[in-house]
């Protein structure tokens, strides 16, 4: 029990990770842009009812608009899939990428229907001089246990991008990873893009008459 | 009140016991415990997930039973109950195991969150109203969900092999080994009575369940194969551990401007 309740917990504030509304965050500092994207994805999610009430497509929109400038994808995506991605043609790779996109957006228009009066705690940041990854760690604080929201950052160039999320002790690159092996074992790559994308279809489907 | 007494008795025992003991014996208790878990098992103890073919099986029975038993019970039970009751019945039932996670933040060693989260259920127990409402939240006694599965791995104790339980669900071997001693503190401790022990523990499942209904829907849309997708949020949640720093909060730049103008002569 305490596993389906943790797993109702990394749902419901998955999506506070990721989506954010705002004008646009300081990349120089890592933690100053996970401070900022925070900020701005709560009071965002506050404010609009639309997002409140899972409307996917406009979340959908936000994440891109917003939210992914800061997110190397790419390098989520490769590092989910493992050593199959180096296999992979670049079609693949670009298909891969915006089915797994989809499969987690979804997780995240039902998890911000959660979203109500958390606040977000910044735990004390020390990066090693000259680090080029680092990890934020950041908490939740609503009802209930504190919920740990951590991120891996990569320099690249000047800026800082987000390219892993760790919710409730979970990084979900890692999370997703035997799965993924199991179903390129069983089918290949274009086997797991097709059950990403049948996923994706099927959740779509009951969603279309709301 | 007798009962909070003597858990308040308890966790001063435990406190000096610990001072006395320090930290280098109970990493050495873990490390004991690994060793003796190695002995019996062999490499099998150390692999993901040697037994998966009959865990699967568990694990399909356990849907089966969820399906067919749990979950009705759980919507019914959301849908006959209003909200703020169900609350209410998680604080209660939840102000029990913060005791119980009390005395394994002490037996961790982590002094100053043991107390805090003994003050918690002291607060919680008496202006809370025996736990129904959860007053220690609003004064910023955070809830910190520990069991005695966590302590045996911060002492030192590897998580070891999953193993799914009918009816308990997701473990391993180390939370096989704390399973027990959870029990021994779950919220039918309360009660002498058996039938009210049942009735309490029937009830505890029902609640969680209840509020996992939403969530359960969403899990099936994102996990590709259910099996695989739990094991291993479960391994990866029960591995990693969380620390007591202190954490600054975050508040949006207030709007300055309008008190600044009412200054204004």
């Amino acid at each position: 029990m305490t596993l389906l309740n943790s797993l109702r917990r990394l749902l419901a504030i998955a999506a506070l990770g990721l989506v954010h509304a705002a004008h646009a965050a300081d990349a120089s500092a890592p933690d100053l842009l996970i401070r900022q994207l925070s900020l701005e994805t709560l009071e965002a999610v506050k404010a609009d009812k639309d997002i409140q009430a899972g409307n996917i497509a406009k979340i959908i929109a936000l994440v891109d608009t917003k939210v992914m400038p800061y997110v190397n994808f790419q390098r989520m995506t490769a590092s989910a899939v493992g050593r199959f991605w180096r296999q992979a043609t670049p079609e693949q790779q670009t298909r891969l990428q915006a089915e797994f996109k989809t499969l987690l957006m979804r997780t995240y228009a039902g998890a911000l229907t959660q979203v109500k009066d958390q606040t977000i705690g910044l735990k004390p940041f020390h990066p090693e001089a000259g680090a080029t990854e680092v990890v934020v760690r950041t908490q939740i604080i609503g009802k209930g246990d504190p919920v740990q929201l951590d991120y891996r950052l990569e320099k690249s160039g000047p800026e800082w991008k987000i390219f892993d999320v760790n919710v409730l002790g979970i990084w979900l690159a890692d999370q997703y990873r035997n799965s993924f092996a199991q179903e390129i074992g069983a089918n290949g790559i274009d086997g797991l893009i097709k059950s990403l994308a049948d996923k994706n279809a099927k959740a779509a489907a009951p969603a279309a008459k709301g | 009140m007798s009962r909070m007494g003597r858990a308040l008795r308890w966790l001063a025992a435990l406190v000096l016991v610990l001072e006395l003991a320090g930290c280098q014996t109970v990493q050495s208790v873990g490390d004991r415990l690994q060793g003796a878990v190695d002995r019996v098992m062999g490499s099998k103890g150390q692999k993901l997930d040697p037994w998966e073919s009959w865990n699967r099986k568990v694990f399909a029975f356990n849907e089966a039973l969820d399906e067919n038993l749990l979950k009705p019970a759980a919507t019914a039970y959301a849908k006959v109950l209003p909200s703020p009751i169900r609350t209410g019945i998680g604080n209660f039932l939840g102000n029990i195991a913060d005791a119980w996670s009390a005395v394994n933040l002490l037996l961790q060693g982590r002094l100053k969150a043991g107390l805090d989260q003994g003050m918690r259920v002291a607060v919680n127990s008496t202006f809370g109203l025996a736990g129904l409402l959860d007053v220690a939240s609003e004064a910023g006694l955070e809830k910190n969900s520990q069991d005695f599965g966590k302590t045996l791995g911060k002492w030192g104790m590897g998580t070891g092999a999953y193993i799914v339980w009918p009816v308990f669900g997701p473990s391993s071997v180390r939370d096989s080994i704390g399973l027990p001693f959870d029990w021994k503190a779950s919220p039918s401790v309360v009660f002498d009575d058996g039938h009210k022990k049942v009735a309490i523990t029937v009830l505890s499942a029902i609640n969680t369940r209840a509020n996992f209904l939403r969530a359960g829907e969403m899990l099936d849309g994102i996990a590709l194969d259910k099996y695989t997708f739990y094991r291993d949020a479960y391994l990866q949640r029960r591995g990693s551990f969380d620390d007591d720093e202190q954490v600054e909060v975050l508040a949006p730049a207030a709007p300055a401007s309008a008190p600044a103008s009412a200054a204004m002569p």
